[in-house]
Order: C-alpha cells, then sequence, then structure tokens
C-alpha cells in the first residue's frame, strides 16, 4: 500500500535525523559509549532513555489497540522465546558492534552522507543478511521440522494478514 | 569508571532519543510494526513481495536524513575510525548476528525495551555486554586505536 511507504518513508526521515542529532551515527561517538574502561561517553544511555520514554507509551496505546490508527492490522512480534539462538545473535552483532562503532540505524544513515567507510560497512552486512538467509533455507530443505517453523515467521503472517478484510484480524494482539 | 564530562552530550543525546522514539511510535501507531532496521533492510532478502515497498521508503529515509538535515544545519562530525578491513569483517558479523538473534539495536534496544519485552532486554543486554567487551579487547588488551 502506497500509504504505508509514505509513513514508513517519514518515519526513517525522523529516525535518522534522531540519529544525526544525538551523534549516534558516528561510529566514534558510539564506541565511547562501549569503552567503559577508557574515558566513557554514557551520551547512548540518554539516547535509548529518550527513545524508550516515548516508545513506552506508544507501545502500551499500540498494545491496547486490535488496529492501527488508520484502521488496519497491527503487526506485532509474536516470538517470546530467549533461546540459545537468541543470545548467539546478539554476541555475534554485538562483536561486530563493537568492531565498528556502527549498527544497522546509523550505518544506513551515515551511507547517505556519501561515506566509503559505510558504504563498505553497509555491503557487507547485507552480504551478512544474504548469508543468514541461504543459511536458513538450506537447513529449511534438509528438515520439514524446520521448514514449517522458518515459513511460520511473522513476515509471512503479516503477507496474509494484509490480504484479510480490516476487522478479521482481531486476535492480531491481545 | 572514568566518565568524559568533554564528551558527554546529553542535550542533544536526550533530543535525538525522543525523535528516534517519536520515529518509533508514527511506525506502530500507522503502520503497526517495530522500527527494528535489522528486520526492515533484511526482510528485502526474502520473497515477500508486497513488503517491498514501505521497506525501501524506509531505509530512503535514513538515506536522506542527512542531506535534508545538512542543508539547513551543520552535520555533526562523522567519525569512522576502524580500517576497511575491520569494517567489512564487522559488517558481515552485524548482518548474520542481527538477523539470528532477531534484531539490532532499534528492534530490540528501543521498540522491544518499550513494549517491555523480556526476549528485547536479554538480547540488548547481550548485544551491549559483548561490544562493551569487544572495545576492551581492542583498545586496551590489543592496545589498538585510542
Amino acid at each position: 500500500m502506497a500509504m504505508y511507504a509514505v509513513y514508513a518513508f517519514v518515519t526513517g526521515l525522523i529516525f535518522g535525523i534522531g540519529l544525526i542529532i544525538s551523534e549516534m551515527y558516528s561510529p566514534a561517538k558510539v564506541q565511547g559509549f562501549l569503552d567503559v574502561a577508557g574515558k566513557w561517553d554514557p551520551s547512548l544511555l540518554v539516547v535509548m532513555g529518550g527513545a524508550v520514554a516515548v516508545g513506552i507509551v506508544a507501545f502500551a496505546i499500540a498494545g491496547r489497540r486490535k488496529t492501527t490508527l488508520i484502521g488496519t492490522p497491527m503487526h506485532m512480534p509474536t516470538a517470546r522465546d530467549i533461546d540459545l539462538r537468541l543470545i548467539l545473535g546478539s554476541v555475534v552483532f554485538g562483536i561486530g558492534w563493537g568492531l565498528a562503532g556502527f549498527c544497522p540505524g546509523p550505518a544506513v544513515v551515515a551511507l547517505g552522507t556519501g561515506h566509503v567507510k559505510a558504504f563498505l560497512f553497509v555491503v557487507a552486512m547485507i552480504a551478512g543478511m544474504g548469508i543468514f538467509e541461504l543459511i536458513e533455507r538450506r537447513r529449511a530443505g534438509a528438515k520439514p521440522d524446520v521448514a514449517a517453523r522458518t515459513h511460520d515467521t511473522p513476515e509471512r503472517h503479516r503477507a496474509h494478514a494484509t490480504h484479510k478484510p480490516r476487522g478479521s484480524h482481531a486476535k492480531g494482539r491481545g | 569508571m572514568n566518565i568524559d564530562w568533554t564528551a558527554f552530550t546529553p542535550w542533544t543525546a536526550l533530543a535525538g532519543g525522543i525523535l528516534i522514539g517519536i520515529a518509533a511510535a508514527i511506525f506502530v501507531l500507522v503502520n503497526g510494526r517495530i522500527a527494528g532496521v535489522s528486520g526492515i533492510i533484511g526482510g528485502l532478502l526474502r520473497p515477500s513481495l508486497p513488503d517491498v515497498g514501505w521497506r525501501l521508503a524506509f531505509i530512503a529515509g535514513l538515506i536522506i536524513a542527512p542531506s535534508l538535515y545538512g542543508a539547513f544545519v551543520y552535520l555533526p562530525t562523522l567519525k569512522i575510525d576502524p580500517s576497511d578491513a575491520t569494517l567489512i569483517a564487522a559488517g558481515l558479523l552485524v548482518g548474520i548476528g542481527t538477523r539470528y538473534g532477531g534484531g539490532c539495536t532499534s528492534g530490540h534496544g528501543v521498540c522491544g525495551i518499550s513494549r517491555l519485552s523480556p526476549r528485547a532486554l536479554v538480547a540488548t543486554v547481550a548485544f551491549i555486554a559483548t561490544g562493551m567487551a569487544t572495545v576492551y579487547v581492542v583498545r586496551h588488551l590489543l592496545g589498538a586505536g585510542a
């Protein structure tokens, strides 16, 4: 839906400006936060605090609603399990984050300045995501139970949900 | 702990954080989704066509942000110290790790914690702790960079 794209663009723009004003798009600033044993810059903690203070209100409102403000279905994540996959994945991400000072959002914003180093990082990151997809598809092909699990992702669920008439998605999020 | 008061920028950090929160709020209340950058980009590598439009639009917003902001105000310093090889290795790790872990700083760190999700809190503690440990090893044990 074109309407979704317009709001997504505005969201990306505000998000990006937030990352610029807070200087979180600059890896040196982020590494200053991660360097607790050196001269520590707590700024990132304040950024997260500010974002969560607004977010907590928005998600509380969203949690009570069955549809969005424009009447479309909610697509909240359904995964709740705290498993090895979650922890190992986050640890691997943390190593990369520490090495570069970049996580996905700031890297894409920095790419917008035309900086070559941001471009290298983003290309490698997309390649990493591609490697994940290939491994997952291979696993899905080998084991039927994994296939069932992989295909029942929120993305797939959403794809179906968006084709239903509004209101039929009542159980969207309790 | 030795806080670097000259580097600490609480007011711009708070202002930027509030904007990020507003963006996440718009996204959940209007699009009904989590503003998680790794999930939005990673989803493009899956064959689900109806989702391509808004994903690309979100990424376009992020990419255009510096040009638009820079047209009115000076951009804050963008400082990228690591070598090209380090950035490529780190990019691969961030790509694989965020997809296996189901999120990054935005999806788990901002949106997940705002939803009071224990899963997101565990992920956030895990990647911040590992990020800190990595910087410790690189800067203080191996002695690279300042």
